[in-house]
């Protein structure tokens, strides 16, 4: 028999809010046509559309004409990265950007940086967290086009020094994009920032919904073929029914932040102190403080992590890892190499709002006897 | 210069850190050996090994024989 499921991966995807649910459901019926043209049904789709927009820019404290609905968190990603590059090419051609930053900002660098541009990549110490003398040296070079910084790690947690990072870019007039795609609809977003990302299946919104904001002023141009939708800041007719419910449900999910944040991080710190002392051999990684309330990560020594998370899906645990045998690329995660902590028998887990305290507690409970089995099975105890 | 080699090639993490691990108490303390690993995460994971157990990492070298990790036993 199967154990019952326990999805402990909401960093990756977070199961959809039910207010994105209704929403979703209410506007396949409303908000079917394109918002763009001249008649009743299109009116309507455009009040749904103007209306999703205003309740996120609330939530983001900016603008309803800041904000534009992207087909994807990775498609928000490119465009902040490669149209904060375009705006300010004239200024110099590096983009400086943390060692830890989403793949999507990465692959977007790579892009820049085989057309011809640089890329400057400031390192973490081992917690994960931003050197800013370094970040701060980078951004004041000549030639600095944009910054780019991740709100807080979506491989380990840690919580990066937005504003001490956005403060130095702001002494030298180099715009800050932040990726906030762990943060948004969890945890305040810090000022400073001139550009933002984030994605709606984060927040328990549909997946298929990214967010791209652009402050007034910053010299942002769109680096895709043009396109009048969205204020010109990505392309192509918008998924409103998703664009609807991930709104409705942004505003659900931090209406609720406070509260969600102060009953998940007492379980993130009971995962952090109960596997360091119940799973011989581990490394818990990330900053112990300064760290999202939902976001765990831990690595096994001598345990394989696909087969540790084959081992936790046959017991219904649903976790993620960064070590390489999981990857496609057989890579170890660019995070924890830049942070120098053992990559393989790597572990995120990572809570919603329907995770208990019981979910928890069976994972914590049958950890370690998990990772025994992988170990002695691999003949490797004891050394 | 190691006083003795691993070959790791074509294994996969955890692996060469596992042969590392196994190889290590049975060397005379002040013992170098080297790791020939080609899996990249070897270049992450033995280092971080070596923190673990407080052994000393010497470096890596990129000989003809591809990425290696040097480690003396220190205890």
């Amino acid at each position: 028999m199967s154990a019952s499921p326990v999805y402990l991966d909401a960093a990756t995807a977070a199961p959809m809010h039910p207010v994105a649910r209704q929403a979703l459901l209410a506007a396949l019926d409303d908000g079917w046509a394109d918002p763009g043209k001249l008649y009743t049904q299109a009116r309507r789709a455009r009040q749904l559309l103007d209306a999703a927009r205003e309740a996120t820019a609330l939530t983001l404290g900016v603008r309803a004409d800041e904000v534009s609905f992207t087909p994807s968190g990775t498609t928000a990603a490119h465009g902040a990265v490669l149209g904060g590059l375009t705006g300010r090419r004239r200024v110099g051609s590096t983009l400086v950007h943390s060692a830890i930053e989403h793949s999507a900002v990465l692959h977007a660098a790579e892009r820049h940086v085989g057309a011809g541009g640089t890329a400057t990549v400031v390192p973490v110490d081992r917690s994960g967290r931003l050197d800013l003398t370094a970040w701060s040296t980078a951004v004041r070079a000549p030639g600095v086009a944009l910054a780019a910084l991740i709100t807080a790690s979506h491989e380990v947690g840690t919580v990066q020094p937005v504003a001490e990072a956005a403060a130095a870019c702001v002494d030298v007039g180099v715009p800050l994009y932040v990726d906030a795609a762990q943060s948004v609809g969890r945890v305040p977003v810090p000022a400073g920032w001139s550009v933002l990302t984030a994605s709606a299946h984060k927040w328990g919104g549909p997946p298929g919904v990214g967010v791209l904001a652009v402050r007034k002023g910053v010299r942002w141009e769109s680096p895709w073929p043009a396109d009048e939708r969205e204020s010109g800041r990505t392309p192509g007719v918008v998924n409103l029914p998703a664009v609807v419910a991930a709104a409705a449900s942004l505003r659900a999910a931090a209406a609720d932040a406070a509260a969600e944040a102060a009953r998940l991080a007492p379980l993130v710190d009971r995962v952090r102190e109960r596997v360091a002392a119940e799973v011989p051999d581990v490394e818990v990684v990330g900053d112990p403080v300064l760290r999202l309330p939902h976001l765990v990560t831990f690595s096994c020594l001598y345990v394989d992590g696909e087969a540790l998370l084959h081992a936790l899906d046959r017991r219904g645990f649903a976790v993620s890892s960064g070590s390489s045998c999981t990857s496609s690329t057989l890579r170890p995660s660019h995070v924890l190499e830049a942070m120098g902590v053992l990559s393989h028998g790597n572990v995120r887990v990572s809570l919603h709002r329907e995770t208990t305290e019981a979910d928890v507690e069976r994972f914590l409970t049958e950890l370690p006897g998990i990772v025994a089995g992988l170990r002695a099975e691999a003949g490797v105890v004891g050394l | 210069m190691p006083d003795e080699v691993i070959d790791c090639r074509g294994q996969r993490c955890p692996l060469p850190v596992i042969a590392a691990a196994r190889r290590m108490p049975e060397v005379p303390v002040g013992t170098v050996v080297r790791v020939l690993a080609d899996d990249p995460a070897a270049a992450v994971d033995i280092p971080a090994w070596c923190r673990m157990r407080g052994q000393e990492f010497l470096g890596s070298v990129n000989g003809p024989d591809g990425p290696a990790y040097d480690v003396r036993r220190t205890h």
